[in-house]
């Protein structure tokens, strides 16, 4: 009977024209929506779903969320669903894993949500945001020392094959101190990732005793591709709720991005569209703004959005249009080096292309410290100097230089020992930035031209430069 | 009115059938949800219709309304310090009206209807006025006058004029044949504004950066680029500029980019106050916002609801800036409206018209001589934002941009690493308004300021030949003549070049200020040479302390920095040289 009643309120087509890759061409359709949901019924019963991605007359286009093999075009039974794609919202969500589709997949219990919202999600608008300016400790030293992240900011990941970005991101997760009084949630949302990585994760959340407050959306290296269109979308709307009903602190990390945006591509391919940089649609830029614009803060709501995406640059490349395109939405981005991999240093943040736009906004007197903008861009300063003569010496020789390049080769070794490599150890801000002020003792104190002379005379202390550990590059 | 009904639907582009009669570029609104759209091709009774607003939900067979109009911006006033998306709606009374976030279908009047103008006529019945004339005036904000003037195309002579306190919507001026003239007009965005003539361009246009104001100034009504890979700073030089630039009016469309950022501007403009009239930056200001997650389409009209304002503007006499950050997203924007046309695509997938539609829209900036019999004079000033693919200046949009415009600010990756800033090269930029406004500047600022300028900027191009040799052989084996040009371009570099754009003292900087700066660096140069030539070793020369004072020169506040700085000058010459005299 129940069969009935649906079959009478929606439409079930068994009109399949065409299928190509995770496409299927449904015809003599009437009355879909376009971005409708659809629920697709193979010759064996499998039940997927899909979703409406052109109408033109009564031709549908639908991409489907799973492998189309075992698809006919003749016994399939497709059913629209008379909805665009939604995701049921409850605090209930909270220590459950999902799939891309929002389903509960870790064998608990149904979920009753509280209220179902669309997946697509409006853009915020521009005058009911809140500017961020809550500064958020992660621990990390290169990262709030030198580019704060702040909370409602969208700060990515730009890691490699092989780098620990993951480590890093649980490391931020454990330490990041914004989690400690007020009410916190971590939205995960993992596409494409292995079973190691997925374990490690989960592992790592329920060591720092965090796993209760995580909603896990996972979609594995060997789950379907399409499936991670869908997986960032809900685990945003699901933020939003904890955020803006909420009054949550949320931290999104979506992890890995750049297979976000390869099934992208596989769609697009197999739409046969005109392909833009690398064979990445043109519209790309477009949609991967309404994932990442989806952090912020509003006027008058006491929660906010704060994301961590992580992506993975192919052949360590950055201006590959994965990590392009995220870099000019983002507000800045954390970037980690091969190099100091190699070296044993962890975290191996470069943080000569890193940068945190809304640093200024987070720091500074009343909020962290006065010295901390000069302290940063000092740092950064004598580094980047001592790094360039790095290439100098390669080819005249350290007999070469001046005693003044050579005390700045002597600083690029011992920043990157004291101050990027920390290795588990927990730093708190003020540990930080006077690790900064050892550092920058051990230059000439006419050298310091980034601060301002009040906190050159209360801070700058060259004995204190002594007590750094260098040992030779 | 032309009604069809849906029969396609891909992402923004929505076809309608039975669409015979509508006109290309006409609004129409596209189905239950209404949402609004342009019309951007005609086949046979076939209308394709780009919707500014997401198409989700929209069925084949729903109505599609053609409104027989074009896109078209209410002008008067009410647009000071108000916030509007790409297609002229308020975003503050979207928040008000539907909370906070932006849903669909939503329309709201572009000036307030509600709020009444002290109306002050500036003509007399029987006056006979053509369009452009000036007929009455309106405070619109404290510094800012409104001008209310006969919309283009309307003449004749006057019949009745009202004073006293009315809305936009009432008529102030009914010329005899009927006419009425209201304090707001309308204008489609995507056709010029007219005016009598273009001018030559002689003014510079002063922003209170170092760099550009000394050796890459535009004029008012010039137009530059500023290309950059991400982090190098296109968007805090373009509210550096917005928030000091010389301009009556400025107009800051934040084309396609983050939400915060405009946060950021809503929150900070409001309190920081224009150093020549001492009000909030605020009430100069207009804000076109379209952030990258909100439609594309809107985003790519945003530009031209920019530019249109502008015009307006400009033609009530004033000097217009314009802010668009960043093109590259408006041209991104054209390149997926036409790949979902279905276009044939030209270089990296953009329509081969990028270059025209480029040009179109520079091309109506300038400095101009307005309508109206009073030959009053009013210009824009564009300066694009552009973000090529991986920093690369070889791409399409940073190519076609720099055929068509008069200056290139390029930012360059590695002096933001080396946190540079503002990160504008001095050795790719180039600007072409150098000998048109060069005259101003011998009678405004200092009578040998090109030779000053000019002189710094060989010592920075001298200083890349030299840095190649170092890079080969090492500084030591330079001779030490070589190594004074090196020490006096570190000075240009770290004292003069680099700017903290949110430093009280340091973030705007009068041109007289900066030309002094750069003459004490030019100064010390000098000395440097005379006494190396009397024997003094480089190295003696180079650690006396006045190095340390040059140093700190930015910190002197602009009012003392004719005084400090000219006694500085002094000093260096009379402590160098005596060095020699030992």
């Amino acid at each position: 009977m129940a069969e009935n009643k649906v079959s009478l309120t929606t439409t079930e087509y068994r009109t399949v024209e065409e299928v190509a890759g995770p496409l299927v061409f449904v015809s003599k359709v009437k009355g879909a929506a376009y971005n409708e949901m659809v629920e697709v019924t193979y010759a064996d019963g499998t039940v997927r779903y899909g979703q409406v991605i052109e109408l033109s007359g009564d031709l549908a286009v639908v991409q489907i969320f799973g492998p189309t093999a075992g698809l006919d075009v003749e016994k399939t039974k497709v059913r629209f669903r008379g909805e665009v794609a939604k995701i049921g919202c409850s605090l209930n969500l909270l220590g459950r894993v999902l799939n891309g589709l929002g389903q509960p997949i870790d064998g608990g219990p149904e979920v009753f949500p509280e209220e179902e919202r669309e997946v697509v999600g409006s853009p915020i608008n521009p005058w009911s945001r809140e500017g961020p300016r809550d500064f958020i400790q992660t621990g990390i030293s290169a990262i709030d020392g030198l580019n704060t992240l702040v909370r409602g900011q969208k700060l990515p990941i730009f890691s490699g094959a092989g780098l620990p970005a993951n480590e890093l991101a649980a490391q931020i997760v454990k330490n990041a101190k914004i989690l400690g009084g007020e009410e916190f949630a971590i939205v995960f949302a993992a596409m494409g990732i292995t079973r190691r990585e997925a374990a490690f994760f989960q592992e790592s959340f329920a060591k720092s005793g965090a796993l209760e407050r995580v909603v896990f959306f996972l979609n594995l290296a060997d789950d379907p591709a399409v499936e991670r269109l869908l997986i960032p979308r809900c685990a945003l709307t699901v933020a939003e709720f904890f955020a803006f009903k909420h009054d949550m602190q949320v931290l999104v990390i979506l992890t890995d991005m750049t297979n976000y945006c390869e099934a992208l591509r596989e769609i697009s391919t197999a739409r046969e569209e005109v392909p833009g940089r690398r064979g990445y649609p043109g519209y790309m830029y477009t949609d991967l703004a309404t994932i990442y614009e989806r952090a912020g803060r509003i006027k008058g709501k006491k929660g906010s959005v704060t994301q961590m995406p992580i992506l993975t640059m192919p052949d360590d490349d950055i201006t590959h249009p994965v990590p392009d395109l995220t870099g000019y939405i983002t507000e800045g981005q954390i970037v980690l080096s091969r190099q100091l991999h190699r070296k044993g240093i962890f975290p191996p943040i470069d943080v000569l292309p890193c940068l945190s736009r809304l640093m200024n906004l987070g720091i500074g007197e009343g909020r962290t410290r006065g010295d901390h903008r000069g302290v940063a861009d000092q740092l950064y300063a004598f580094y980047a100097e001592g790094v360039d003569l790095r290439r100098l010496v390669a080819i005249v020789g350290e007999e070469a230089l001046t005693e003044r390049d050579r005390l700045a080769l002597k600083f690029a070794d011992a920043f990157e020992q004291n101050f990027l490599d920390q290795k588990d150890e927990n730093r708190d801000l003020e540990y930080t930035l006077d690790l900064g002020w050892k550092l920058i003792s051990m230059m000439p104190r006419e050298s310091i031209k980034r601060i301002k002379q009040e906190y050159i005379d209360k801070y700058y202390n060259p004995e204190k430069a002594q007590e750094l550990v260098i040992s030779e590059g | 009115m032309i009604e069809g009904k849906i029969v396609k639907v891909s992402g923004p582009v929505v076809s309608a059938d039975n669409m015979a009669g509508a006109k290309m570029y006409d609004i129409a609104r596209v189905g239950e949800m209404g949402l609004i759209g342009e019309i951007v091709r005609l086949d046979g009774d076939v209308a394709v219709v780009q919707v500014y607003e997401d198409t989700s939900g929209l069925k084949v067979g729903e109505p599609v309304v053609c409104t027989g109009e074009p896109f078209v911006l209410e002008l008067g006033p009410g647009l000071l310090a108000s916030i509007f998306d790409g297609i002229q709606r308020r975003l503050t009374d979207i928040a008000e009206m539907y909370g906070d976030f932006v849903v669909r279908g939503v329309t709201t009047d572009a000036l307030p209807r509600n709020r009444v103008w002290a109306f002050q006529p500036l003509v007399d019945v029987g006056m006979e006025v053509v369009e452009g004339d000036v007929v009455g005036e309106v405070q619109e904000t404290t510094h800012i006058t409104h001008r209310i003037m006969v919309p283009p195309g309307v003449s004749g002579r006057v019949a009745e004029v009202k004073e006293g306190e009315f809305t936009v919507d009432e008529p102030v001026v009914i010329l005899e044949d009927g006419t009425e003239i209201r304090m707001y007009q309308t204008w489609p965005v995507r056709v010029p504004r007219p005016v009598k003539r273009k001018e030559k361009p002689t003014v510079p246009f002063i922003t209170g950066t170092r760099i550009l104001d000394t050796f890459f100034p535009i004029a008012q009504g010039g137009y530059s680029i500023i290309p950059g890979g991400f982090g190098t700073g296109k968007t805090v030089t373009e509210t550096t500029l917005a928030k000091w630039a010389d301009a009556d009016i400025v107009i800051y469309v934040a084309c396609g980019e983050r939400g915060n950022e405009i946060t950021e501007v809503l929150t900070e403009f409001p309190k920081l106050v224009d150093p020549k009239t001492g009000v909030p930056l605020m009430q100069r200001t207009i804000l076109v916002a379209n952030t990258s997650n909100m439609p594309v389409a809107a985003r790519e009209a945003s530009i031209y609801t920019g530019i249109t304002i502008a015009e307006y503007y400009r033609d009530m006499g004033y000097n217009v800036a314009l802010m668009a950050d960043s093109t590259s997203r408006w041209g991104e924007a054209l390149r997926e409206m036409s790949g979902r046309l279905e276009e044939m695509p030209g270089e990296e997938g953009y329509p081969a018209y990028l270059a025209t539609r480029l040009a179109d829209f520079y091309e109506r900036c300038g400095r101009a001589v307005c309508l109206g019999s009073d030959d009053r004079v009013g210009s824009i000033t564009a300066i694009g934002a552009v973000s090529p693919p991986g920093g690369d200046f070889s791409e399409p949009m940073t190519q076609n941009s720099l055929r068509i415009t008069g200056a290139f600010w390029a930012l360059d990756t590695s002096l933001a690493h080396r946190r540079h800033f503002p990160a504008i090269s001095w050795i790719k930029s180039y600007t072409l308004y150098l000998d048109q406004i060069e005259e101003w500047y011998r009678k405004n600022v200092a009578e040998d300021w090109r030779e000053v300028r000019d002189r710094a900027m060989s010592l920075l191009r001298k200083e890349v030949e030299l840095q190649e040799i170092v890079q080969l052989v090492g500084p030591d084996a330079l001779p030490d003549f070589a190594k004074a040009i090196l020490e006096t371009t570190r000075m240009i570099r770290e004292d003069f070049l680099q700017q903290f754009a949110f430093s009280d003292v340091d973030a705007f900087c009068p041109l007289r200020k900066g030309y002094l700066m750069l003459k004490v660096i030019l100064t010390y140069y000098d000395c440097l040479e005379e006494i190396l030539v009397q024997g003094v070793p480089l190295r003696q020369a180079t650690e006396h302390p006045i190095k340390n004072e040059i140093a700190r020169m930015k910190e002197i506040p602009s009012e003392e920095a004719e005084e400090k700085l000219t006694d500085l000058m002094q000093r260096v010459q009379t402590e160098l040289r005596s060095l020699a005299e030992w």
